[in-house]
């Protein structure tokens, strides 16, 4: 396996509190990874810290060889490591065409100075965003509400949309934090299908958080699972339902077990 | 752009280019034009702060850069003795830079907090201006002759301002025509990609960034570019009073160049320059309250903010649309 991200060690300390604790784990090329663990274990710590939110405190996150650490998010965002949030994250008062048209920025061509203008390029590129966007409007199934203004969406829809902006960037990396929350049964099951198709259509290789047990043994090709920050197990998902400290993790919390 | 905009459009600019010089020279009114030529530079300043609310800060700091496009103008005009017309794009560059510098580290403020730090800004220009021998302290920088002869290639564009029969009103269609171009830009910036990336900022920085957005150099951009604004209109108000002091713009100035943009709707490019020509005659109408008047403007104006929190504007747009 060829492995396009290197978690090596990282560590987040907030004052007392070690949020993420010298974790380190590979992410191969085209794979679906599932973050798992209890509530407050670090989960969205530790994405924050792949995608530069938040500087690590020690260790370093590679892409593709580089070292992306300490770098400023949108410099990130801009090699290609793109993440969602797990708050309902959009642009309120813009409808939900406008919000995945702005996300195309990281694409275009030309100046700030040529939109200014109205530049050919800018033209153009104008064009290519309102057709990508249609296509990913397709492609997540959200036609019924292109031009429905963000605010007044449902949480279902408000996750999708989230993604929306994430796939508009043309990640290599999307880091998914809980994609599935809000979501009834049917919706989940719809979002994991769209996950698939975007790695297996797409290429783009997947970093997902996630409290939806059924969901992550189904969409998963590997797991890792975090507890107070450190990471206490790794495999594929039949080896993680039967690894001991992960079943006494999650007994030892409120959260829901992590059987079927 | 409609056929219905554009309509708007040409109707504007004929009241104010033929309608306006017509119809106070037929009634007499002469001191009209002092009264517009003010309402036209203060809602030059009034964009620029309409800018930085775009990007989702309050700036109550124009004063500062209106007092330093002045001083900037006269400095120059008075002891280098540089044409007018060349001070005033050096008066707006020099805002930008001073904006650009202060910028970097304050517009990672956000809400209340850069709001209160542009305040402070408008009080420190105003110290600094007393403190500096170039400024002149107290006394101020007086006697600035009136702008020049502008031309290029030996063709005279602008005649000698001190040679005119009536300087009120060329100084009233220069204002109207900065005022034009100001407006233009800004409507330019806010339907190009430009405003709707500042729009994002304005709505979540965070998602802004993680969508690659440079959201610093962003904000750096859309401050510099105010503050360009206040910069000029600073220095073309000091041509018409010939005259700076470090008190030509105060604290009050800078509040009300944020009202402006409040009262006239923060979602419409025309909003601040309707604010501010209602709330420039306005208080000057509240002068019959006499030392009430101070207090039925304040009345006024939270009554209205309560009643049309998006602005005056918002009335004739029930959509709710962005113009
Ligand atoms: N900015 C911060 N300052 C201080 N402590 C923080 C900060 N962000 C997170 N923490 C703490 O770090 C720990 C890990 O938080 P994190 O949000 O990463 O957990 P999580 O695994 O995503 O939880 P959940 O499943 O509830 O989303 C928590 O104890 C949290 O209180
Ligand atoms: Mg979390």
């Amino acid at each position: 396996m060829t492995a396009i991200l290197h978690v090596n060690g990282i560590t987040k300390r907030y004052g007392g509190l070690t949020a993420v604790n010298k974790v380190s784990f590979e992410v191969a090329k085209g794979e679906i990874l599932s973050v798992i663990g209890p509530n407050g274990a670090g989960k969205s710590t530790l994405f924050k810290l792949i995608s530069s939110f938040v500087p690590a405190t020690e260790g370093e996150v590679l892409f593709g060889g580089e070292r992306i650490s300490d770098r400023a998010p949108h410099k990130v965002a801009r090699l290609g490591v793109v993440r969602t949030f797990q708050e309902t994250t959009i642009f309120r008062s813009m409808t939900v065409r406008d919000n995945i048209i702005v996300a195309h920025h990281l694409r275009s061509k030309a100046s700030l100075l040529g939109f200014f203008a109205g530049s050919r390029q800018a033209r153009a590129d104008e064009e290519a965003f309102g057709a990508s966007a249609d296509d990913i409007i397709a492609f997540l199934c959200l036609d019924a509400i292109r031009d429905e203004l963000a605010s007044n969406l449902p949480q279902g829809h408000l996750r999708a949309l989230g993604m929306a902006i994430g796939l508009a960037t043309q990640p290599t990396v999307l880091l998914l934090d809980e994609p599935f929350a809000g979501m009834n049964h049917d919706e989940t099951m719809k979002m994991v299908a769209n996950v698939r198709r975007l790695r297996d259509e797409r290429g783009v290789t997947v970093l997902l958080v996630e409290h939806d047990m059924p969901a992550v043994m189904k969409i998963s090709d590997r797991i890792v699972v975090i507890n107070f920050g450190e990471k206490i197990a790794e495999g594929t998902p039949a080896e993680i339902q039967s690894n001991p400290r992960v079943i006494e993790a999650y007994l030892g919390s409120e959260d829901a077990a992590i059987g079927m | 752009m409609t056929t219905k905009n554009l309509l708007g459009l040409g109707t504007f600019l004929i009241t104010v280019f033929v309608l306006v010089p017509v119809g106070i020279s037929v009634s007499g009114r002469w001191d009209f034009y002092y009264t517009l030529t003010s309402v036209a530079l203060l809602s030059i300043g009034a964009a620029g702060v309409w800018l930085t609310f775009y990007i989702g800060r309050i700036n109550i700091g124009q004063g500062a850069y209106a007092l330093i496009g002045g001083y900037v103008s006269a400095v120059l005009v008075v002891k280098a003795d540089v044409s007018f017309w060349l001070t005033l794009p050096l008066a707006g560059l020099f805002c930008t830079t001073v904006s650009v510098l202060i910028g970097l580290p304050i517009l990672r403020l956000r809400g209340v907090y850069f709001a209160m730090v542009t305040l402070v800004l408008t009080e420190v220009t105003r110290l600094s201006a007393l403190a500096l021998p170039v400024t002149n302290g107290a006394k101020g920088i007086t006697s600035i002759p009136l702008p020049g002869e502008l031309s290029i290639l030996g063709l005279t564009i602008i005649p000698d301002f001190a040679t005119m029969q009536n300087p009120k009103l060329a100084f009233y269609l220069l204002a109207a025509f900065l005022m034009v171009v100001s407006y233009a830009v800004l409507w330019r910036i806010v339907n190009s990609r430009l405003g709707h990336l500042c729009r994002s900022l304005q709505q979540n920085e965070e998602l802004a960034a993680s969508i690659g957005v440079n959201v610093a150099y962003l904000r750096v951009l859309a401050y510099g570019i105010s503050s360009f604004y206040g910069g000029i209109a600073g220095a073309v108000f000091v041509a018409i009073s010939q005259s700076i002091y470090p008190s030509s713009f105060v604290v009050t100035d800078s509040v009300n160049f944020m009202l402006y943009c409040f009262l006239g709707g923060l979602g419409y490019v025309s909003g601040p320059m309707l604010g501010t020509l209602l709330l420039y005659f306005g208080w000057n109408l509240l002068s019959v309250a006499k030392e009430y008047q101070l207090l039925v403007y304040a009345s006024v104006m939270i009554a209205l903010m309560l009643a049309v929190p998006n602005g005056v504007l918002s009335l004739f747009d029930r959509k709710g649309d962005r113009k």
